[in-house]
């Protein structure tokens, strides 16, 4: 008897979810005459997920019609769902273009902030300025002690971030100028890779702006400082947007919520808060290739 | 060396590694929560999380950890029983049984990310459930299955033969003997397996990121329908667990107080599995003397 | 006549019980194997795609150590060589099942032959527990503790096998304790009441009689274990270092096949060949948990006495 009420328990429940989605649906579609409304699911990039999914919670409060999941899952895979439709925006911290197995052209690019990024070091290794050719020469492996930079008698241990992340392909095209990286280590998470920085003697790596804190020591490159205001006239040089795609141009709730995230209740606060740069503040731009251009 | 002797050095050295053992667990458990407890407080348990600001609690993630363990456990368990009373009772010993046997045990090694994604690709797209509790509860049965059946099996093939020949005798049919008399024999090994997998449910990130979602919009607690879409009951609801959230903390959050967050959360976690753990057992032992002759 | 005819040649309440007993058990084993066929098929399917459409060479991913699945080498083939991953996967699996096997079991016949009730009893629940504990916190532990005491002791920068193996250990004892104590327990009383009565040690008892009739049973604690270890990929990650080189020594950096499945898998495009390389690596690992599995069946098989329940 026992089996009989679990598996007529389980049944109940298919049905019962079944009804779920059917109900939701119908509510959806019904209630579109008077205000706008739909569903939209957005997904990618970790980096920029905290970012929408606040605006996002922001914005239903005066859309209640509007339901908006964020969710991450990595730039390729936003990328991949939006192209395919799955899903309505794809979250991305690369351009589109730099992908293999995306057509740009069928998607529309939205810039919803830009994040600057700088070479973070272990306190230990005694550095706090490189050139950009020594910064390059320590990635490709040619530099391989902290002493050759006036710093500790120490082995530099170089932690990269992972292949393919939109993080990586930004420093790499700033700094390598096509030079292949050395193989070491990978991670690809800011929160990690600041962990192990500050934990290993000798390491270095790079961090978006947003996740550099007294841990870790940020290096100024040819005595330049790491700031959001060298940033916006491409004094430093490391930065991306941060990309918000849609397929073909975004249209009705998808349209009002991507505006919502570039006006000036997200630009001015929520972006600054979260440590990004408001494209607004940007005095310069950058294309797909990585040509800097006055705006 | 006599056997007395080499008994006493087997002894001595089992109760070395026991010793090891235990040593290892306690600092384990003493470290997280010594870590953790301390920043657990009501409001922690109580508030909402914050994306980018200090003070955020696990309000949301707690009860959606418990909600996706009941959900997963109503799908996976009677799959399990099933399939482990067909391995103990009705198997014959040949080859396919071996196939099946070793066909679940690789099943269990497949990374939690495989699973994610096949979760995603199947559920969350294919089947159109979208990100939610629902696709969580499922992929989570993927990899629930391997182990709680092999532990029903297990247990079930530990029951004497003299209790089957006993409920023979009595003139039962098969199906009642294994129902009535092997299954409630079993019950304390069984529950073994089903706290062994909550706690991989209740620990588990990397499978839920691609199919529960890591995001947790708010839910109304008063809203006992389930069809609604603010409803904390409502399975078609994407949610973040946890686990996910203390992934998610660590790697991307910008939260000035991520660490205290984590550590407190990792400890709310521990508690949470050991409550339930002793629950089940303490309502495991009760069944087991109800359904038993023994005292 | 024809009523009690009829009922006779009627199959009785009891086997209509028993075929709906068994219909249940059937459509549950059917539906696992089912699902597993759909993971083998999916995994497989997108695996094979490297060699297929991508025309990646089978013996050079598995031999080759260059693994960079976005470019190209000098010859124009794209880089995706898995060996020095496989290696990773392969020693960090084994070590850690190595070294957790005399624990686990140690524990286990502990628990349920010498201990008394009070100390299984607190025993079991804290090893449960253990494995509610997320990878992730598994990962910062190691990161905090253990890298720095490898470092302390051995120098280099204390991420690699040894950290990894170290994490594992910990992580794959519980599994392996708990379904050892499950097949203990499964050994039969009168077993160990006959030995006892022939005079036999406790230790005589538990090595001869108790660990051999119960070596099936451990040898699939080990296997779900090593399972574990095997597809873990977060925890290890963070401590094993994470760099595609072959191991010089147990404390070089290096990556297992999981830990850069997930590193990188979302940052690939679906149907692209850094996508397809990474489900290589998922199929790669589904065929060596298969052998890992035969190799322990294969040694389960000599020299265990014939279990009867």
């Amino acid at each position: 008897m026992k089996k009989k009420t679990i598996i007529s328990s389980l049944l109940a429940l298919g049905a019962l979810m079944t009804i779920a989605t059917g109900c939701s649906n119908s509510n959806a579609s019904k209630s579109s005459s008077s205000e706008v409304s739909g569903k939209i699911t957005a997904v990618g990039s970790t980096a920029l997920q905290p970012l929408v999914e606040k605006a996002a919670g922001d914005f239903q409060k005066d859309n209640s019609k509007i339901n908006i999941t964020v969710q991450g899952g990595g730039s390729g895979t936003g990328l991949s769902q939006v192209q395919d439709g799955s899903v309505k925006i794809g979250n991305s911290d690369i351009f589109a273009e730099q992908k293999d197995g995306i057509d740009a052209k069928k998607l529309v690019d939205h810039k919803v902030a830009v994040v600057g990024m700088a070479p973070v070091v272990n306190k230990d290794a005694g550095v706090k300025n490189v050139t950009m050719d020594q910064l390059k020469q320590i990635f490709t492996g040619k530099i391989t002690n902290w002493k050759d930079l006036g710093g500790k008698d120490e082995k530099i241990t170089v932690v990269n971030r992972a292949e393919g992340s939109g993080t990586r392909a930004t420093f790499e095209s700033a700094v390598l100028n096509g030079e292949k990286a050395v193989k070491s280590q990978e991670q690809d998470s800011n929160g990690t890779v600041q962990k192990i920085v500050s934990t290993t003697p000798g390491a270095i790596s790079y961090l978006a702006f947003s996740y550099i804190n007294d841990k870790v020591e940020a290096l100024s490159i040819d005595d330049v400082k790491p700031t959001d205001d060298n940033v916006s006239d491409n004094k430093w040089k490391i930065w991306s947007y941060e990309h918000m795609y849609t397929k073909g141009n975004p249209k009705d709730a998808t349209e009002k919520f991507i505006k919502y995230m570039k006006s000036d209740d997200v630009q001015k606060k929520l972006v600054k808060d979260m440590g990004y740069i408001s494209t607004n503040d940007m005095k310069v731009q950058k294309d797909a290739k990585g040509t800097v251009t006055d705006k | 060396m006599n056997a007395k002797k080499s008994d006493k050095l087997a002894t001595g050295i089992i109760y070395g590694l026991v010793g090891i053992v235990v040593t290892i667990l306690i600092s384990l458990l003493g470290y997280i929560l010594y870590n953790g407890v301390p920043d657990i407080n009501w409001h922690f348990l109580t508030s909402e999380a914050q994306s980018f600001s200090a003070g955020g609690g696990v309000r949301d993630q707690l009860f959606n950890s418990l909600y996706l363990l009941i959900l997963a456990l109503i799908i996976s368990f009677p799959i399990a029983l099933g399939a482990g009373i067909y391995l103990s009772e009705y198997a014959k010993d040949n080859w396919i049984t071996d196939i099946i046997r070793t066909s679940i045990e690789v099943l269990s090694s497949l990374p939690s990310v495989v699973v994610g994604l096949f979760g995603y690709l199947l559920l969350v797209i294919q089947l159109n459930l979208g990100f939610s509790i629902l696709a969580g509860a499922i992929a989570l049965t993927f990899f629930n299955l391997p182990l709680l059946t092999r532990n029903i099996e297990e247990s079930l093939s530990s029951v004497p033969d003299l209790q089957r020949e006993a409920g023979t005798s009595l003139g039962l049919s098969g199906w009642k003997t294994i129902t009535k008399i092997i299954l409630p024999m079993a019950l304390p090994g069984i529950l073994t397996g089903l706290i062994l997998c909550s706690g991989r449910i209740f620990g588990e990130a990397a499978a839920l990121i691609y199919t529960a979602g890591q995001s947790a919009p708010s839910v109304d607690y008063g809203n006992w329908n389930p069809f609604t879409e603010t409803s904390f009951l409502n399975p078609m609801r994407p949610a973040e667990t946890l686990a996910v959230h203390i992934w998610k903390v660590n790697t991307e959050s910008v939260t000035p107080d991520a660490g205290v967050i984590s550590s407190a959360s990792s400890a709310v976690l521990i508690i949470v599995i050991l409550i339930f753990n002793l629950g089940a057992r303490y309502l495991g032992n009760k069944l087991f003397k109800k359904m038993t002759a023994a005292k | 006549m024809d009523d009690i005819q009829t009922r006779l040649q009627k199959s009785s309440r009891a086997t209509r019980q028993d075929y709906f007993g068994k219909a249940i058990c059937y459509s549950c084993i059917g539906l696992i194997i089912l699902l597993v066929a759909c993971i083998l098929y999916f995994i497989a399917s997108k695996g094979l795609a490297t060699f297929t459409q991508n025309g990646v060479k089978f013996w050079n991913f598995l031999t080759q150590s260059d693994w960079k699945p976005g470019d190209v080498d000098k010859y124009g083939n794209p880089q995706v060589g898995a060996l020095p991953m496989i290696v990773t996967s392969f020693s960090v699996t084994i070590l850690a099942a190595l070294l957790a096997t005399p624990f686990a079991i140690g524990a286990a016949v502990f628990m349920t032959e010498i201990a008394n009730k009070k100390g299984a009893k607190f025993l079991q629940p804290v090893i449960e527990l253990l494995v509610g504990i997320p990878s992730v916190v598994y990962g910062f532990i190691g990161l905090s503790l253990i890298v720095p005491f490898i470092r302390g002791i051995f120098g280099g920068t204390g991420f690699g096998i040894l950290s990894g193996t170290l994490v594992l250990f910990v992580m794959v004892l519980p599994t392996i304790t708990s379904l050892s104590v499950d097949s203990l327990k499964s050994v039969p009383m009168h077993y160990c009441q006959a030995s006892l009565a022939l005079g036999a040690t406790r230790w005589q008892t538990i090595y001869k009689v108790i660990l051999k009739a119960a070596a099936p049973g451990l040898l699939t604690a080990v296997i779900f274990g090593m399972a574990r270890a095997f597809g873990e990929a977060l925890a290890v990650q963070m401590v094993i270092g994470n760099a595609v080189l072959m191991p010089k020594n147990l404390i070089s950096p290096a990556s297992t096949l999981t830990s850069k499945l997930t590193t990188e898998i979302g940052n690939t495009v679906m149907g692209t060949l850094p996508n397809n390389a990474l489900w290589s690596l998922a199929l790669v690992l589904l065929f060596m948990s298969l052998l890992f599995n035969l190799v322990v069946r294969f040694i389960g098989r000599r020299g265990n006495i014939k279990n009867e329940r």
